[in-house]
């Protein structure tokens, strides 16, 4: 997992609540191989017409905001089903961070394990950040996880909270994989011990 | 120091597996046997190529096909959806990269991952097994800890050959008595999951005990174990004997030799000890349990054969009357109705839950000498390729065609909606396999469970009925 350390980037507001996973990615496209190549289809169902052309009203389809790098939302980010797919479209679209008043739990959850930052916000801020999203490419949004800050264009800095355990694995670029990893010499001697005394289990 | 308290099986190879206990009390467990299919594994090992990991050990892996493919002559010249092509294909270049072995879908070990597990001996006492596949609970019934895993969880067993988890509760499942006749492992568990519902089991691991479990031979072991799932459970299992050395001693990769001696020796001392304690327990009567079938659309909601269609207006309260309403409405049903009135169109005798040798020749056994009803489809798909030359060598195949059975290819087939062996909507089909949840079979399909006998018995009544008036001819 890429690590998470201080991200500036582009902001994409997306001034609206509740946006659930089947919005983010629809059903139809979860019968694949892949979990990256999704961010084509991140929300697909705003971002095409019927014909499947784009769809120009959509931020994401226009620019700067096919760079974003940060969304700007409003209540329960992410409600809906548990499906790890949401994550891997905004990821693979090139989305490392949602900032959103709350979020449903699962995809909370579920964007920690794929190095996305979600970052809680009251309204009122969110509202002022949407506002700041919306001046495009001048409005460039910091999000310091070393500091636990974002900074707004203007500079001002606004702090915010992240499980500890949660913020070190971004950090430090540690996926469940990555932390697990850590405890590579325990898993060894486990095995060597295993090997000694069951060595059926490893006759194959 | 040994821990004096008595501990039950599920404690013991559960302490046996634990590498390192984290501070908040999550266990990082050690995995002896990872099976791989290609529906759930494409992006965990994608997961791997991206992060620029290796299989930690391609040994523990064995990756097999079986939720996609066709069960006809077709998979020899090539799978025709190109979805499910894709699948395949790339879970085989998968295997190649990351060094996993594999059986090819032409190979005569092909089969259901459940099934081929223990018929290999890639299954042993003992040993923590995980699939992403819900119905891992199957090789429980050798005496091992199997579970299902999600996608996430298959990449970090292929990248660390351990998974983070919780401990879960012991519940224990006492079937004492002696099954009737014509009454089969699969009865147990319907009558069982009918008994506790669908969330009887949640966050325990289930220990199926008893002097019914005990007579059971290892393919209704399976049959009870691979449906702990329907009943909430995590896992199933039952407690290694000599039941259980028999069937796992000369498989192709069990034990040899010595080896063989001090493997017995170590599952001999996995049973639960007297006094163990369970969080939770329950108690059946074998003999009390006649043949099951389910009516509605989820697997608590069985009867015996001899039952009829319940009535919504008598049920306790609004929310289940309109859940029963739901329910008679999807499946073509009136109240009262008997079941034994309900004609099939479709029989399939097949799944993880009863696709072996035994389920096969106690299918056989029913059908021999008569012939399937007119208008049924009925077909009879072997869990593995080995199944179904064992069953070929022993001529079954022959008394199931001359009824009139179509002889599949082995796979999950008409199990579920993923593959071309699929209901239409509105067929009503008697099925051995393990879920009744709408349109599993396909869209508006109906699906009833029962045993082997059971189905093969209403192939050729052309309806629902009670296989004990259905002696062998
Ligand atoms: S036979 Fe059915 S339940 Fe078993 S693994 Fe295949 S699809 Fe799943």
């Amino acid at each position: 997992m890429r690590p998470f350390t201080v991200l500036t980037g582009i902001a994409a507001p997306l001034p609206l609540a509740n946006v659930d996973t089947d919005q983010i990615i629809p059903a139809r496209f979860l019968k694949t191989i892949a979990r990256t190549g999704l961010g084509k289809h991140l929300f697909a169902n705003f971002r095409y017409k019927e014909d499947g052309t784009e769809n120009p009203d959509f931020v994401l389809n226009q620019q700067p905001y096919r760079q974003a790098e940060i969304l700007i939302a409003f209540e329960n980010f992410g409600c809906g089903s548990s499906r790890e797919h949401a994550p891997w479209a905004l990821l693979d679209f090139g989305i490392r961070c949602v900032i959103a008043p709350d979020f449903a739990d699962i995809f909370h959850n579920n964007s920690f394990k794929n190095g996305i930052l979600p970052v809680k916000l009251p309204r009122e801020i969110c509202a002022q950040l949407m506002e700041d999203a919306k001046l495009g490419a001048n409005a460039r949004i910091t999000v310091d996880l070393e500091r636990q800050v974002v900074v707004r264009p203007n500079g001002e800095e606004i702090p915010f909270e992240v499980d500890p355990f949660r913020r070190h694995c971004l950090l430090n670029g540690l996926d469940d994989i990555g932390q697990t990893l850590q405890h590579a010499s325990a898993i060894d001697s486990y095995e060597a011990k295993q090997r000694a005394t069951q060595p059926w289990l490893f006759a194959s | 120091m040994a821990d004096a308290r008595p501990r039950t099986l599920f404690d013991k190879i559960w302490a046996h597996h634990v590498v390192e206990t984290l501070p908040d009390g999550t266990a990082l467990l050690y995995i002896d046997r990872h099976l791989v299919h290609e529906v759930t594994s494409p992006q965990a090992f994608e997961g791997l190529r991206a992060a620029g990991r290796r299989v930690r050990r391609p040994d523990a892996t064995i990756a097999v096909v079986d939720h996609n493919i066709a069960t006809d002559d077709s998979r020899r010249t090539g799978i025709t959806d190109p979805e499910s092509r894709l699948q395949v294909e790339t879970l085989e270049r998968n295997v190649a990269e990351f060094g996993v072995p594999y059986i090819p879908l032409l190979d005569d070990r092909q089969g259901i991952v459940h099934v081929i597990g223990p018929e290999l001996g890639l299954s042993l006492p003992g040993m923590t097994i995980v699939c992403g596949d819900s119905h891992t609970s199957t090789h429980g019934a050798l005496g091992a800890l199997a579970f299902g895993i999600g996608t996430s969880e298959v990449e970090h067993v292929l990248a660390t050959q351990t998974l983070l988890q919780k401990p879960a509760k012991n519940m224990r499942v006492r079937v004492e008595g002696t099954l009737a006749l014509g009454c089969t492992a699969k009865d147990i568990v319907l009558a069982i999951i009918g008994k506790i519902g669908t969330a009887g089991g949640t966050g325990h691991v289930i220990e199926y005990a008893g002097e019914a479990i005990r007579a059971l031979d290892m393919a209704g072991r399976m049959t009870v174990c691979n449906m702990s799932i329907e009943a909430g459970a995590r896992a199933g299992m039952v407690a290694p004997d000599e039941t259980t050395f028999a069937y796992v001693k000369g498989r192709p990769h069990a034990p040899k030799g010595e080896a063989w001696e001090r493997a017995v020796a170590f599952w001999r001392s996995l049973p639960s000890d007297p006094g163990a304690h369970f969080d939770k327990e329950v108690v059946l009567d074998a003999a009390a349990i006649a043949p099951m079938v389910s009516w509605g659309t989820s697997p608590e909601d069985v009867l015996p054969i001899t039952g009829v269609v319940p009535d919504p207006a008598e049920a306790p309260n609004e929310t289940r009357r309109a859940q029963l309403q739901r329910m008679l409405d999807y499946m073509g049903l009136t109240p009262g109705q008997k079941l034994t009135e309900l004609k099939v169109d479709v029989v399939f005798i097949g799944s993880c839950t009863n696709s072996r040798i035994e389920d096969i020749r106690a299918a056989a056994a029913i059908a021999k000498g008569r012939k399937v009803a007119e208008g049924v489809r009925a077909m009879v798909v072997p869990g593995s390729g080995l199944v179904k030359k064992q069953a070929e060598a022993e001529g079954l195949d022959r008394v199931l065609k001359e009824a009139g059975f179509e002889w599949r290819e082995a796979g999950c087939s008409m199990c579920l909606g993923m593959n071309p062996d699929k209901l239409r909507p509105g067929q009503r089909c008697a099925s051995t396999s393990n879920r009744n949840f709408e349109g599993r079979q396909g869209p508006g399909g109906r699906t009833h469970l029962l045993s082997p006998a059971m189905a093969a018995a209403a192939a050729i009544a052309g309806r629902l009925t009670d296989v004990r008036e259905w002696q062998p001819a």
